[in-house]
């Protein structure tokens, strides 16, 4: 190709200072009333401009809305479900929002999934006469160094070579399922799977077992139960994997992470000011590569949670949910928060939850889900210019007034 | 796909340059588009979304006025539409383009497979294309060389691009409000409206090529369509350092690496199949690690774009 022949030119604006304008790492401490009153206010416009759209589709707005509301939280039967679906959600969720604290936009979580899922499934093969524990332990490992690195490689691609983030971790997302697609029919192929093609199974002693058959194999711990716990554990969480419990205790470890130590007050002085950054010492390369690591393994995680405790074996089937594509809304919704990435990620595994009610009976299609998580991710993006705007969450300055 | 099995190994290179002219008009299309955006300043990342609702949009408005035309025009006024929201959505203070764009992408592939779901079985008509191998007895030339005519006006409008960028007042402040948003204000043009127009006429574009997809090559509606060509047209323009002329040969170049797989496969090399899937997207990768640094801001990138801040 014939590149214009202009000179290099080396701009103050150099490709390095990716402290772009990303107003959800704002450089202002944010209060967090603000955050939830204006996230709030954007999901309830989300929801009234989808009552628009489904009224506009010949459904009836209100028992869609009613029906939605059944089919993610209603009955312990779709709570659970929801559970269920939420579990990879924060895990993808996580990848997003982590890599956001440094302003880099990384929407790579779907192939760190899948390549999480497939070294899982290798990993429990090289494995065959483990106990369980050792196994999983394992398969965690490992796919989480694996996905970590996919998504580092993005990270130290745009440290290193000034590679636009956001295309590389698509194009990687991309990459990993042709490699999880060739694995599956070729080297990784288990000849005994016939209608889809997938690698050998884990085995059935290896699976994530459910909270409630767990909990009540502790008898010390059962026995001792109130009575209507006794009653409400195994109605609401006989379904629900170990998986849900790992997302939540990961999303909480990160927000001491990030929120807490040393490690996450360097990341957030590089998102705010890679150049303060760097002149206070700081090791931004490394700092960047690290944070990029800790997505990737959240990410590779929910792929081993996904083999683990629900498909049995790495295929096709593990990216068909699209979960890394569903953790970016997550993410933003969240603004970037670990902790706040819980209860986000448990509402769209909600809305998730509640298309096939939505289909049954008001025959919407099933991709109604998908264009309300598109009008919510709109919405909470336009709702960021209220951001510092709103007279009541600005703060007081205080007037030091000298003595005498 | 037509079968070049009878021509050896020749075969190769005519299912290549078969596969390539088909291939590449989206990307020619789009990575117009997105040129168009990316020169006034914003980068439309929704341009993968904006394709896949051009694709539904022509095919449904082709199938139901018998028009594949219609369709076409259809789905670039819907794809004005999308960009629109972009530049409004953008437009207001504190909102993050990459942001939107990642927004817009989920949004449209949502709304594309909710629209779409009645027109997954029909047939509509197609484009026609222009028979150049009428001369030839081969069947396997024929194929190759019957070329759509998007293609044609595509590759036309490349260097009409390139003219509107460099001899008119038009793209003077297109440049301009891309280049220093200070000199466009005080030269008096407004940098939102200008940046409205440039995103509405990119995803005007980036909307003809969606509707290739479906009333042409691979041809159908179906919700596997598009496969992140609209955001590898992202990337494509990086690497045609924000030329007209360079989307061009750059799209021609996607679009054989895109036609590896199914060439390859004609011939009967089947194994590895999905890394072959997989080379437009490893090429891209491996372009933009060799074409970006670290420490020099891109030639030719538009200042004011938020990728090369």
């Amino acid at each position: 190709m014939s590149a214009p022949a202009a000179e290099p030119k080396t701009s103050a604006a150099s490709t390095l200072d990716y402290s772009a304008p990303l107003p959800l790492t704002s450089r202002i401490p944010l209060h967090w009333a603000e955050s939830l009153c204006i996230s709030l206010a954007a999901l309830i416009s989300a929801f009234i401009l989808f009552g628009i759209f489904v009224g506009c589709a010949g459904a009836n707005p209100v028992e869609s809305m009613r029906l939605m509301y059944r089919g993610a939280f209603g009955t312990p039967f779709s709570w659970q479900n929801t559970l269920v679906r939420a579990a990879p959600l924060m895990l993808t969720g996580l990848c997003t929002a982590l890599p956001l604290r440094l302003g880099m936009v990384i929407i790579g979580g779907e192939g760190a999934l899948a390549l999480g899922a497939l070294t899982a499934a290798g990993t429990a093969h090289l494995l065959p006469n483990s106990s369980p524990t050792v196994v999983i332990l394992s398969m965690v490992i490992t796919g989480c160094a694996v996905g970590g690195l996919w998504v580092a490689l993005a990270g130290s691609l745009k440290y290193y070579r000034g590679v636009n983030e956001t295309i590389s971790s698509l194009l990687l997302n991309y990459i990993a399922i042709a490699i999880l697609n060739q694995m599956v029919e070729g080297p990784m192929h288990d000849p005994e799977s016939l209608n889809t093609p997938s690698t050998w199974s884990i085995g059935d002693d290896n699976m994530l077992g459910k909270i409630a058959d767990t909990l009540q194999s502790w008898t010390g711990f059962w026995n001792h139960c109130p009575a209507w716990l006794q009653d409400w554990i195994p109605a609401h969480l006989s379904d629900v994997h170990w998986g849900f419990v790992w997302g939540v205790v990961l999303c909480f470890l990160m927000w001491v992470l990030m929120d807490h130590t040393i490690i996450g007050f360097a990341a957030r002085i590089v998102g705010g000011n890679m150049r303060a950054a760097r002149v206070a010492g700081l090791s931004v390369g490394m700092i960047t590569v690290l944070v990029c690591w800790l997505g990737g393994a959240a990410a590779g995680l929910a792929g081993v949670v996904e083999v683990a405790a629900n498909q049995e074996r790495a295929n096709a089937n593990i990216t068909a949910q699209g979960y890394g594509y569903t953790g970016i809304l997550v993410a933003f919704i969240a603004r970037a928060n670990p902790l706040a990435i819980i209860p986000v990620a448990i509402l769209i595994g909600g809305i998730n939850a509640s298309g096939g009610l939505l289909q049954r009976r008001q025959n919407l299609p099933d991709a109604t889900v998908l264009v309300l998580q598109g009008i919510i991710f709109l919405m909470i993006l336009a709702f960021e210019t209220f951001y510092g705007r709103l007279k009541i969450f600005r703060r007081k300055e205080k007037v030091l007034v000298p003595n005498g | 796909m037509a079968d070049p099995s009878g021509m050896g190994l020749w075969g190769v290179p005519l299912a290549l340059f078969a596969g390539a002219t088909r291939v590449s008009t989206p990307f020619i299309w789009v990575s117009l588009g997105e040129c168009l955006t990316e020169k006034s300043g914003r980068i439309n990342l929704g341009q993968e979304g904006t394709l896949i609702m051009g694709a539904m949009t022509g095919f449904a408005v082709a199938y139901k006025t018998n028009s594949a035309w219609l369709g076409v025009f259809a789905a670039g006024l819907i794809g004005a539409m999308l960009g629109c929201v972009h530049a409004w959505l953008c437009s207001r203070p504190r909102v993050n383009d990459v942001a939107v764009g990642i927004g817009l992408m989920l949004f449209g592939t949502g709304l594309a497979f909710f629209l779409g779901k009645p027109f997954i079985q029909p047939t509509a008509p197609t484009l026609p294309a222009i028979p150049l191998g009428f001369w030839s007895k081969s069947p396997e030339i024929r194929y190759a060389l019957q070329i759509n005519s998007l293609f044609f006006i595509g590759a036309l409008l490349a260097p009409a691009m390139f003219w509107m960028f460099n001899r008119t007042r038009w793209g003077l402040i297109v440049r301009t409000v891309g280049e220093s948003v200070d000199a466009a204000r005080a030269m008096g043009y407004s940098i939102n409206g200008v940046r409205a127009y440039a995103t509405a006429a990119g995803g005007f574009l980036a909307g003809i090529g969606g509707a290739f997809l479906s009333l042409y090559y691979p041809g159908g509606w179906s919700e596997g369509l598009s496969s992140g060509q609209g955001l590898m047209a992202v990337a494509l323009v990086i690497f045609a350092r924000w030329n007209p002329l360079n989307c061009l040969y750059a799209a021609l170049l996607f679009g054989a690496a895109g036609a590896l797989a199914p060439a390859l496969q004609s011939v009967g090399v089947t194994s590895y199949r999905y890394m072959f899937i997989a080379a437009p997207y490893m090429l891209t990768l491996a372009i933009m690690v060799l074409t970006s640094s670290r420490t020099r801001t891109l030639i030719g990138v538009p200042a004011e774009l938020t990728v090369s801040r």
